[in-house]
Order: C-alpha cells, then structure tokens, then sequence
C-alpha cells in the first residue's frame, strides 16, 4: 500500500478522535438550545470552570484563596488533602448543580419569554462572569490535570498496524478513551431523553411551554436540570481536554470550534452535533494532510469555519436541523 | 332543583354533585383592559359547565384563571371546598385540572401517543435514578401509564394515527389529541377552551359526543367554552354568559335562552 494512503487513514483517525471531542463540545450547546431556545455562549467557559473546579478539589485548594488571604491578612493555600478523581468528579458535578441552580434562579428566570437575542446576551455576561469567578476561586496559572485516564502511544494498535502496513499508527490512549466515554454519554443522554420521566418532560418543555405546564411540568425545574446535564457534559470536555492539554483559559476558547459543528450539524439535533464534530474533525486533519503543504499550512485554523461558511449558503438549518419553512 | 349540598338531577337523569370549584368576585385586569369584571360562579361535581359570550367577553380569560395561567387581581378561587393559594400552572394542574388551550397547544414534535404519555406525567413517581438504578417498578409505572394511555386512545378513536407524529394531523384530529392528552391526567376538573371551534359539521358532531361519554363513562367534570349555541344547548347542563367580563346570565339552557340580557347582548346578534 503506497505510504501516502496509510499516513491519510492514520490522521483520519486522529481526526474522528478529535472530532469526538468537539462533538462533546457541541452537544452542550445543543441541549441547552433545545429545551430553552438558548444559545450558550458560556459552554466553553462551563467546561473551563468545571477543569478549574476539579483540580482545585482534586488538590485540596482553598477557593478564592488570594481574596481572603487579602482580605484578613492570612495565608492560606491548601487544605493539605488530595482527593482521588473519582470523588473530585462527583463533588465537582455537585458545583455544577448549584451553578445551574444559580444560573436559572438569578438570571434566566427572571428573562423568561424575552428575545433570543437577550437571551443571548446574557449568556455572554455569564461567559465573562464564570471566567472572572474561575480565576477568583483558583487562580489564573496554567494547571495539570490527571484523573487517572491512560496517556500516550497505543501500543497494540501501534503493533497491529506495524505488522499489517509495515507502519505503526500514533494513537493516543486518551483519543480513544474519549471516544468511548463520549459514545456513553451520548448513549446514556438519548436513554435519559428518550425513557425517563425527566427526560419526556425535557423534550416537552422543548417543544412547547404553554403545552408543558399544562400537564404539569415545572419549566424552572426542567430549565435547572437542562443546566446541570449541561454543566456535565461541560465538565467530560473539561476532563478531556484538560488532561490533554493542560487546564487553562484556552480551554475555554473550544466552544469557538464547535460552533462550526453546530453550522454543520444543526443546532437542534443530537446525532448532527456528534456527525457534524466528525466530520469537522476529521476534515481539517485530511485537509491540512493533503492540501496544507501546498499552501503553506495552518489550515485547521480556517477550515471549518470556511466549511460552515459553505454549509451556511446551502443548507442553512445544516445536516439534521429541523427544516426552516417560512410560513406566510 | 338546585339543592347548595346535593347538588341536583338533570333532565336526563344523571346525579350531579357538590360544588367542585368555586370562583368568588374574579376581577382580572391587563393594564385599562378589564378581562373580567367581580364575577362568582360555581362548577358541580359530574357536570358539563359551557362559558358563552361573545368575542373578547373574557372566557378563555376566566378558563386561564381557573387552570392558573393567569392570576386574577381580585377574587378566590375554591377547589374542593378549600381556598387555592395563587398557584403557577403547573401546580393547578398536579392538583388534578387538566386543560385544552384555543389555539391548540401540543407538543407537535412528538407522535400522538408520546403527547398523550406527557398527559401522564403528574402520576409518575419514579426519577431518574430509581429508573437507571431499578429498573423492576419504573418498569411496571411506565406500563400501567401506558395502559391508561393508550385506552384513551381507544376511547377517542385515534388508534390509527397513534405513532404518527402530530404536526403531520389535519386541524380536527389535532383538537381530538389535545383533548386525549387532557383525559390521560384522569382529572378531577377537565376544562376545554372551544373544543370544536373551527370544525366541520360531521366533526363536530364526533367531539360532541367525546365530551358527553367522557362525562358519562369516567364521571369527569367539565367546564367548557363554546360558540356554536346548537353545541352548547345539547351538551351543557349549566350555562354562564359573560359579555363584556361581567356575568349576564347564569342557569340551565334555558334559562339563558330566554334570558333578556343575553338575547340582547349574545343571541341577539346575528351569530347564527
Ligand atoms: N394576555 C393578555 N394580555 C392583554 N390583554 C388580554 C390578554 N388576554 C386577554 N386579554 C384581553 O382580555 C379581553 C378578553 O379576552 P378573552 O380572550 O378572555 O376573550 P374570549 O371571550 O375568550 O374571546 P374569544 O371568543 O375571541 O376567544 C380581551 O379584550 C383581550 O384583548
Ligand atoms: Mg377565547
């Protein structure tokens, strides 16, 4: 096999992993979008505050440490603990509940049936407000973050592919652990949407609000919950890429890349999230492959913004999105 | 007779109870707009109670006071006996009120039968974790719900269309989904805000006959708006009249039939 068509297909790997991971990203956004017609800005900042979050209980810090050693002239740093991932992980979801209370409760409760656009708005506010929070409870430097999960080169695939292409494939163990943790939580969310009572109040809510209470359902209740899955799947991203590369205010800027998913996949539908950060995914990887050294590289960081640019044009409610009919 | 306990016998025989929900002096205002203006009326137990009135009178109004969509300025609101503390919808409707909306409000989205299983919701107990974590007795929940679901679905004759998702439904079927969902609560007070506005004769005759076995075979009780005088005669056994948001009539058919005020102010006009 001429080596050019193993190198492809090992960065097409590469980039349906990478693609899993913006598919997280965007499912985010999808759900939220959803049940409340929200388009959360703050997604990316979710997923930040939530690695935060986990290393500094992981580490046993003290939240907004700097601020009351200023205040009271102490010095206090840790609690002298390290928590193993598991339970940080459960107690960090437990922030995540109380952040999603907060959000309804003090902020969108109160736009209720308010333009999109406001609505927008205000989830920019809280973008900046959660990244301000974030630094205030544990500081601004770049932090490792290890839960636990296997890094580094695959070695069986590495040998498997040695033996059959004369060639071995770098895959990273983390690549495909998130590949299946994402396939679970995608599993686990159309189970929880599609067979629990929670999950058919979601998708009423979503579909009509007057409908909705009619039968009994608490939008504020539906609304806090939509924010904790939210908040979730903010803090698996926030896992994966933190360990990845480092918990850090970039992080944060991946919500940037799953908007062209969204373009792509229609920021109403689950399985166009996850169809939408594959292609992306393995498009720009293929595309910066095979046409990068003509142009001088650097490609991933237009590709899928022009490809969502191009989707845009035909096909404006993307792969999945319901269609658009203007009714006149 | 009207007895204010026992309430009394129709004319055609059946048995209708106490007082299940009483409404005293609602005033309801939206900003100059008086909607409804200090009116008291009562709803007994086992009986179809028809709102009439002209356009803008305040019925849907009255209906949205009743199932909490909108909160009067003025007035209280008894449900079985006891004053209702301002309420939001949602808790109106755990309390056993169940409701169809004018312009029609369902979950076009879903098939007919998942719309109907949302009517169910207010009798699921099982979260999400006894679900995930125990499968045995959210098994059998989701099972009887579904029974119940689906034998209003046979009672409203929609078995035909009931995987078809809603959006899809020409305008008449649509209103007799609503009105299953509405069933699949088992209310205790099933209120319906023109129920067969927009609907051919042969249609109407159908819904007709829906609203009066629902209120023979489950006992329901029901409050209902309606236009059509014909409809509402057959169907009723006690008629307000609102016109303006002021009460003008208030008594069997007949009675507001040959009520002054209301040939003046409703049958007067050329309606039919
Ligand atoms: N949400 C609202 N905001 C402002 N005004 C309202 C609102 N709902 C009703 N009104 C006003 O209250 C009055 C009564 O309206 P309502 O819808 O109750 O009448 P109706 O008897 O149901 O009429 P129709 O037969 O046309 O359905 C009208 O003047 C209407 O404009
Ligand atoms: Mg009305």
């Amino acid at each position: 096999m001429p080596d050019q068509v193993v190198f492809a297909m090992e960065v097409t790997l590469n980039g349906l992993m990478a693609g899993v991971l913006y598919a997280l990203v965007a499912l985010g956004f999808v759900l939220i979008y959803k049940a409340s017609g929200i388009f959360n800005y703050a997604q990316g900042v979710m997923a930040l505050f939530a690695a935060m979050t986990l290393v500094g209980i992981m580490e046993g810090q003290v939240p907004f440490s700097h601020l009351i050693n200023a205040m009271f002239g102490t010095d206090v740093h840790h609690f002298g603990w390290h928590l193993p991932g598991l339970a940080a992980i459960l107690l960090t979801m437990v922030v995540m509940v109380a952040l999603a209370w907060c959000v309804q409760q003090f902020v969108m409760r109160h736009l209720v049936g308010q333009e999109p656009i406001i609505l927008f708005m205000a989830t920019i506010g809280l973008a900046y407000f959660l990244e301000g929070l974030s630094d205030l409870m544990w500081g601004s430097e770049i932090k490792k973050l290890d839960v636990g999960l296997p890094q580094g080169l695959n070695e069986m695939i590495d040998n498997a592919t040695y033996n059959i292409f004369g060639y071995g494939f770098f895959i990273d163990n983390l690549d495909i652990v998130a590949t299946v943790i994402a396939a679970l939580l995608v599993i686990a969310l159309v189970a929880f949407s599609q067979y629990t009572k929670e999950g058919r109040a979601m998708r009423a809510v979503a579909d009509d609000h007057q409908a909705a209470l009619s039968v009994g359902i608490s939008l504020n209740f539906i609304w806090v919950m939509v924010w904790s899955v939210a908040g979730f799947v903010a803090l698996v991203a926030g896992i994966m890429w933190g360990t990845k590369s480092g918990v850090q205010f970039s992080l944060s800027l991946i919500a940037l890349k799953a908007l062209p998913v969204l373009m792509l996949g229609g920021f109403t539908s689950i399985p166009g999230a996850i169809v939408g950060g594959l292609i992306i995914g393995v498009g720009e990887k293929l595309f910066d492959f095979m046409i990068g050294p003509l142009v001088g590289g650097a490609t991933e960081n237009w590709f899928a913004y022009v490809l969502a640019l191009i989707f845009l044009v035909f096909r404006p409610q993307g792969l999945f999105g319901e269609k658009i009919i203007e009714r006149v | 007779m009207l007895d204010q306990a026992e309430g009394y016998t129709t004319a055609d025989g059946r048995k209708i109870g106490g007082v299940v929900m009483e409404m005293k002096n609602i005033t309801l205002r939206f900003g100059g707009v008086v909607a409804i203006k200090d009116i008291s009326f009562d709803i007994r137990e086992g009986e179809i109670r028809a709102i009439i009135g002209p356009n803008g009178a305040g019925k849907s109004s009255m209906l949205n006071v009743i199932s909490g969509f909108y909160v009067p300025q003025e007035g209280e609101v008894w449900f079985h006996g006891s004053r209702r503390p301002p309420m939001r919808p949602y808790e109106v409707a755990r309390q056993g009120i169940a409701r169809t909306f004018q312009n029609i409000a369902l979950f076009e989205g879903m098939s007919v039968l998942d719309n109907v299983m949302t009517g169910r919701l207010t009798h699921m107990k099982t979260g999400v974790f006894s679900q995930a974590l125990w499968k045995g007795p959210a098994e059998k929940e989701e099972n009887e719900n579904r029974e119940v679901a689906e034998k209003i679905i046979d009672f409203l004759e929609i078995q035909h269309i009931r995987k078809t998702p809603v959006s899809r439904l020409p305008y008449g079927l649509k209103k007799r989904v609503e009105l299953a969902r509405a069933l699949a609560a088992q209310p205790k007070l099933l209120l319906l805000d023109e129920p067969m506005a927009g609907m051919n004769v042969e249609e109407k005759e159908d819904m007709s006959r829906f609203i009066l076995d629902v209120n023979d075979e489950f006992g329901t009780t029901i409050a209902l708006i309606e236009h059509d005088m014909g409809v509402v005669m057959d169907l009723s056994d006690r008629v307000v009249v609102m016109d303006y948001g002021k009460k003008i009539g208030d008594g069997s058919p007949d009675e507001v039939r040959n009520n002054q005020d209301v040939i003046d102010a409703y049958l007067g006009v050329a309606h039919d």
